[in-house]
């Protein structure tokens, strides 16, 4: 048990040395949309999911945008630099600015 | 061809001149992919061949004239007769909109192009542009300079896929290679630069692709498969998340555990000591992958998750469909090849395939392993499935080009390599072998060809090869593919060609000579050409949605006339179609057909169809004097058969496909009369008579009409039974 609690605070530790500021800030927008996508969950679970599409485009469009966070995350890390030498860090939110743009499309259409 | 690729004369070797080569090069490899595949329309006339095409040419006219919003809310009523068919909700509309898109685009050209022709040419149309995706994916996986444009000359003309593109097969696959292609290259792309913007591209491919052919679940299954396979082989890196999640985000927005623990889990071993990380990963792995198992077959065997549609299921169990979904079975696209379907539709392709495997084995990086997978996958669904030859085919010519422009790369290099060079190489490398403890295959040795004569040798029996590739595709295609299936053609003693076009003619017949709303029973086979060429409504067609309403009209022409009376009374059936080839020998028709009409009929009501009552007492299947009385009594059988030994002298009818000589007595017909049979007897279409006038059944009716009642009216009363009302 004290084992794991040395790891727990180790990790705990680590990522506030470490972590620059912006990317903070995408944690707490990655923790805000995951809040959200879990109260969707939640209400699904409670009150039925008749509107199955609804549901479904408000919670992809939760899951789409994280996923697509933690990628513009990745890519902007410095110690992930050698891994996308192709990509600068404006490539990167240029990127991001498109595939958001493509994923509130589809959600918009398929929420009807 | 590839051969002046790679050596363009001296002095002009420079960047510009291979650019120009190349551009030059892939326009005659899509020259020749278009020129390969109008054999039908030069030969014949530019129209749909086979079955399904025909309801997609059908339903592109329709959207053409009415619209997007109306195509997408298009109830058919004129298939499936009671029923009708919600046509938006049940197509895959890629196809039919792309020549939508391409009709109006030319028209804002102005160059107006009927439908129909755009309609026959599109697959030549789009083989080309799977020729360049075939080179672009390559390109991506070696750096030679010759395997990319090899590739695309073995896709553009390569038979296993010319036979589903040929001009006038208007079907799914037509444009679906072509995504299939292009969506894998961008997959290898966005992997490669691990950029979103070309995993969001991916996705955007694999949705049209989606709109376009069932067979995207392939893209389904193998994209997570190669993910999976290189996350099991330590090979995970953050480019293979940010690709992968983006595709699966806009792809299909679902489940993503797999990339997101292991991306985790590489976060927290960047972040704990090593000893404290073992215990981590143990217990996340072990319990993630638990949960999630047990998750999926427990939501699976309550029936939250639909499992595998019978198609599906049937690959990897290959029995299942032959036992359980006649209808499945009876499709003979369904059934595994022979080993000579490999080497007849990918000629030296399937031996050098294994060789471009192996090659990828020796520098595996990520887009290699996505060539090993799909060609595992590729081959076993191929080896399953005839159709599937179709998806093996674009990684086989892959593979091969690879294999091909490895030789080239090594025998056609004009400098020999310096021997003392060599000799120094080859001993670095082996000590270099004895330090490392890597893979042996992964270490290169140096190699070089020295002398003149092998390179020439080599390079000369490659080319043979190739020229016999060129030769043998061309043969295939002109002789094994390009037949369209509404016209058949046999030649006279005189070499000359005979068209034999009963279909047309009766289709003609059906559109000019009855009402409007007149309702045609076949079997399902031929629903989309009535459909289509007839333009009148059908009970069933080709797209097999309801099983028991084939099955219906499977009972109707497998019953005696007395039960398939009623039948067709309450489906309102105007007229009965049925092909008979015994007086040409075209083995295509009914009667040979018919065993599957009795299977899928007697899985529905197997007390009132049995497939063992068409059978002789010793187990043959006759059509003659011995056929059963089942046989003989079946409603098929009558309508073939009939009036068919008038055609002969006495004691000759024959029937040229059983190979079988006819009783002299025909089959009488009570309920139906002969309405219109065709010039060779391919095709009789007969009308259902109304009820009779006076009430008496049509056995009575029509034995009246013969003469044969009985010379002595009897005095005695017969049993009869009290009048209710």
């Amino acid at each position: 048990a004290a084992n794991w609690d040395q790891v727990l605070q180790n990790i705990y530790q680590y990522y506030m040395k470490e972590t620059p500021q912006r990317t903070k800030l995408i944690d707490a927008f990655l923790f805000f949309l995951a809040v959200v996508g879990a109260l969707q969950f939640l209400y699904c679970i409670l009150a039925g999911n008749y509107p199955f599409n609804a549901f479904l485009s408000g919670f992809c469009a939760t899951v789409g945008q994280f996923v697509l966070t933690v990628s513009l995350r990745i890519q902007t890390t410095e110690a992930n630099k050698s891994d996308f030498p192709a990509v600068s860090p404006e490539r990167a939110f240029a990127d991001f600015v498109v595939c958001s743009l493509i994923l509130h499309f589809f959600c918009v259409n398929f929420i009807n | 061809m590839t051969a002046d690729a790679q050596h363009p004369p001296a002095g002009a070797n420079s960047a510009s001149t291979r650019t120009l080569l190349r551009v030059v090069i892939l326009c005659l490899i899509a020259a020749a992919a278009i020129a390969s595949r109008l054999f039908s329309v030069i030969r014949f006339e530019s129209i749909i061949h086979e079955f399904d095409p025909w309801f997609n040419f059908r339903a592109t006219k329709y959207l053409v004239a009415n619209g997007f919003y109306k195509f997408w809310d298009w109830f058919d009523d004129r298939t499936w007769h009671p029923l009708g068919r919600v046509t938006g909700g049940t197509l895959y509309p890629g196809l039919m909109v792309t020549s939508g898109v391409i009709y109006h685009a030319l028209q804002a050209l102005t160059v107006p192009v009927d439908i129909r022709n755009i309609c026959v040419l599109l697959a030549p149309a789009f083989s080309g542009l799977t020729a360049y995706a075939a080179y672009l994916l390559t390109n991506e996986m070696t750096t030679s300079p010759s395997a990319g444009l090899l590739a695309a000359v073995f896709m553009g003309i390569a038979p296993g896929y010319i036979s589903r593109s040929v001009a006038g097969s208007y079907d799914n696959e037509a444009i679906a290679i072509f995504l299939l292609v292009f969506t894998f290259y961008l997959w290898i792309k966005a992997l490669k630069l691990g950029s979103m913007l070309w995993g969001a591209l991916c996705a955007l491919f694999y949705g049209y692709m989606v709109a376009s052919w069932g067979g995207y679940a392939f893209i389904t299954c193998l994209l997570p498969l190669h993910a999976f396979v290189l996350i099991c082989m330590g090979r995970y890196s953050t480019r293979l998340y940010v690709s992968y999640t983006t595709w699966y985000a806009l792809g299909t927005l679902a489940s993503m555990q797999i990339p997101f623990l292991v991306g985790f889990i590489q976060y927290v071993r960047s972040a704990v000591s090593g000893r404290q990380f073992q215990t981590f990963l143990a217990t996340a792995v072990v319990g993630t992958f638990g949960i999630g198992l047990i998750g999926l077959v427990t939501l699976t065997s309550l029936g939250y998750i639909a499992p595998w549609g019978g198609r599906f299921y049937s690959l990897w169990d290959t029995n299942y469909a032959k036992i359980h979904i006649p209808i499945i079975a009876s499709v003979s696209e369904h059934q595994p090849p022979a080993w000579p379907a490999f080497f007849f539709d990918l000629n030296m392709l399937i031996w050098l395939f294994p060789a471009g495997i192996y090659l990828c084995y020796q520098d595996l990086r990520d887009e290699h392993v996505f060539i090993i997978v799909y060609g595992l996958f590729g081959s076993y669904f191929a080896g399953v499935m005839v159709r599937l030859m179709l998806t093996l085919t674009p990684i086989v010519c892959v593979a091969s080009a690879i294999a091909v422009s490895h030789l080239l790369d090594t025998y056609m290099s004009t400098k020999s390599p310096n021997p003392d060079e060599v000799q120094r190489a080859a001993e670095a490398t082996a000590k270099k072998v004895a330090k490392s403890t890597g893979l042996r295959g992964s270490e290169k040795p140096t190699v070089g060809i020295f002398s003149l004569i092998p390179k020439t040798g080599v390079v000369a029996s490659l080319t043979v090869y190739l020229l016999m590739f060129v030769s043998h595709c061309t043969w295939v295609t002109s002789n094994a593919y390009s037949s369209p299936s509404v016209v058949l053609s046999s030649r006279l003693p005189d070499g000359s060609q005979h068209i034999i076009d009963d279909y047309r003619e009766a289709y003609q017949w059906l559109r000019q000579n009855t009402k409007e709303d007149a309702k045609i029973m076949s079997w399902w086979d031929y629903g989309y050409q009535i459909g289509g060429m007839a333009d009148r409504p059908t009970l069933v067609d080709n797209n097999t949605w309801n099983n028991t309403h084939i099955a219906t009209v499977g009972k109707a022409m497998s019953s005696r006339e007395e039960v398939s009376y009623p039948i067709m009374r309450q489906h309102e059936v105007d007229y009965i179609l049925v092909v008979f080839g015994g007086l040409l020998g075209y083995s295509g028709d009914d009667i040979n057909k018919f065993l599957w009409m009795v299977r899928i009929a007697e899985g529905i009501w197997p007390d009132e169809v049995k497939e063992r009552d068409f059978f002789t007492p010793r187990g043959e299947y006759r059509v003659d004097g011995e056929a059963t009385d089942t046989m003989k009594n079946s409603l098929m059988y009558k309508m073939s058969y009939y009036n068919y030994h008038a055609m002969f002298p006495a004691g000759q009818a024959a029937d040229r496909v059983r190979g079988v000589r006819l009783p002299d007595q025909g089959p009488v017909l009570n309920t139906i009369e002969e309405a219109f049979t065709s010039e060779n007897w391919i095709i009789r279409i007969y009308k259902v008579k109304d009820l009779d006038n006076v009430g008496r059944d049509h056995a009575a009716a029509t034995a009246f009409e013969r003469g044969q009642k009985k010379k002595k009216a009897t005095k005695k009363r017969g049993a009869r039974v009290l009048r209710v009302e």
